[in-house]
């Protein structure tokens, strides 16, 4: 666990470095995760791609696999990758402030 | 009044309920129909084992039909879609076939066609997948043509049937060789878009450790995006290169088309929302899920669908007579993982506790968890006689039961 400061606001992040609460986040959380993850600036198709992980997260309890999220999200797995080259899932789940992907077994 | 329950797939799940709920209800209680699109009921277990001579095809394929008990229906003809506002489902032939309750028990396809390059150049030539028939068979020649060089197995993307098979066929693909003779020059590499070999920490320690001992490379965290046959190589998204001269491609797995058809009924994937314990569907309260159709957190495994069993012929009794649910299927899985030289280990384990070390069923039992056993071997193979004469007529398992046995683990030091 380790705390990091954004405009002011002292965010926890677990030992993989994803939010310990999604509902900390802020488009500035954003800003500054991507960098530490060498992504700057973000573009509108980063920006799409963080906004549609919120949205199915909070619909469904958990951020979406790469493969979903090249099926609905407007953006080639292709693309995720050009965008999120370390993997698109975790990166972007990362920036956008929810919990690691869930494992399917 | 006579209630209509209506089954889609007659495979493990559907048979399983189909047969399960004629004990519960006779003719006059319930018509149960069972709707297929063919009538070969493949034991999926054994497609492992065809591409080493260890079985044949015709050995794990029987009718469907010959499987379900007397007064089930069985109609042949692929689905078209299921209506739910009208409990309609819809043929091909334009026969509607009406419902109380449905049962999805339609499982999960693969879908080479979705990886670029994967069904192109050196398909079913050096490019095979054993999760098929076809596939299986076409690799055993393969396999008994190929006399050194590289051979990958490649697991394309989760989720997929039977989260192990990909990892036995690896182990079975080393005593093959050398039972051969000729393992000094085969080059087995494991690639796996997990960071592991497995999904499970304590699990995945041991198996990393059994591909290390059999001198398996290991490559995790590689996300297949294209097949080049052609060439002998699989390429990453994000660039990487794995090269080979033969290659058994676990490819993308999708639940049923005519899931896709049906207007609020599956996912992206076309696997079937439904809620964790009670198997009941999101889509309606009428129409249920078994098996690897749904989209459940759960392993996509014949031993899943067996336990999943259990809980649904009681739901479906609940739900028909106006009570409430029971919630208590727990996400129990318990599986052979053949590791070859006539040895298998043993996993059992839920939603909440991941394989452990430790003994099966509870702290007598007799068969090892997680370590490798000549017992557990046996276990793998007599299974396939349990599988038709006990686990499809729906007969219960003597000493298995749905609930994961929480005695004879043992937990790792925290």
């Amino acid at each position: 666990m380790s705390t990091m400061t954004i405009a002011g606001n002292d965010i926890e992040l677990n030992d993989e470095g994803f939010l310990v609460d999604p509902n900390q986040w802020t488009e500035e959380v954003a800003v500054e995760l991507a960098k530490e993850n060498d992504i700057d600036p973000l573009t509108d198709q980063h920006w799409q791609v963080i906004n549609f992980m919120r949205k199915e997260y909070f619909e469904k309890g958990t951020g979406p696999t790469v493969r979903v999220l090249g099926k609905v999200s407007g953006v080639s797995v292709k693309e995720l990758y050009q965008l999120f080259p370390k993997g698109p899932a975790k990166i972007a789940a990362k920036i956008a402030g929810i919990p690691k992907p869930r494992g399917c077994i | 009044m006579t209630h209509k329950i209506v089954i889609l797939g007659g495979g493990t799940g559907g048979t399983i309920m189909a047969n399960r709920l004629r004990r519960v209800y006779d003719p006059t209680e319930a018509e149960i129909t069972v709707i297929d699109e063919n009538d070969s009921h493949v034991y999926q277990p054994g497609l492992l084992f065809v591409p080493f001579g260890l079985t044949h095809p015709e050995d794990i394929v029987r009718p469907r039909q010959r499987q379900l008990h007397d007064d089930i229906t069985f109609t042949l003809c692929p689905i078209d879609r299921v209506d739910k506002s009208a409990n309609e489902v819809h043929l091909n032939d334009g026969a509607v076939v009406p419902y109380d309750v449905l049962i999805i028990a339609t499982g999960a396809t693969v879908l080479p066609d979705e990886t670029e390059g994967l069904t192109g150049p050196g398909w079913m030539e050096k490019v095979f997948t054993f999760y098929t028939l076809p596939g299986a068979a076409a690799l055993e020649g393969a396999l008994a043509r190929f006399d050194g060089g590289r051979l990958v197995v490649n697991v394309v993307d989760m989720p997929i049937k039977c989260p192990v098979a990909p990892l036995e066929f690896a182990f079975l693909a080393d005593w093959y060789f050398h039972d051969r003779g000729i393992r000094d020059d085969v080059e087995i590499t494991y690639v796996t878009p997990l960071d592991g070999a497995f999904t499970k920490p304590v699990a995945a320690q041991t198996l990393g450790g059994l591909l290390t001992e059999k001198g398996i490379e290991l490559v995790t965290e590689f996300n297949t995006g294209e097949v080049d046959g052609a060439a002998g190589k699989l390429i990453s998204y994000d660039g990487r290169e794995v090269p080979f001269d033969l290659a058994a491609v676990i490819p993308l797995h999708g639940g049923s088309e005519y899931v896709g058809r049906s207007p609020e009924l599956g996912d992206e994937l076309n696997f079937v929302p439904a809620d964790n314990a009670t198997l009941q569907s999101e889509a309606a309260p009428n129409i249920f899920v078994i098996g690897d159709a749904s989209n459940l957190p759960a392993s996509k495994a014949g031993s899943v669908t067996h336990f999943e069993g259990e809980v649904l012929t009681e739901n479906v009794r609940r739900f028909l007579a106006g009570q409430e649910l029971d919630a208590s299927y727990d996400g129990h899985a318990n599986c052979f993982i053949e590791t070859g030289f006539k040895k298998a280990l043993l996993i059992d384990f839920n939603y909440e506790t991941e394989p452990l070390p430790g003994h099966f069923p509870g702290s007598a039992g007799p068969m090892p968890l997680l370590k490798e056993s000549r017992l557990n071997h046996l276990g793998k193979l007599m299974f396939q006689w349990f599988y038709w004469h006990a686990l499809l007529p729906g007969r219960d398992m003597p000493g298995i039961k749905a609930d994961m046995p929480a005695g004879g683990k043992h937990r790792p030091e925290a």
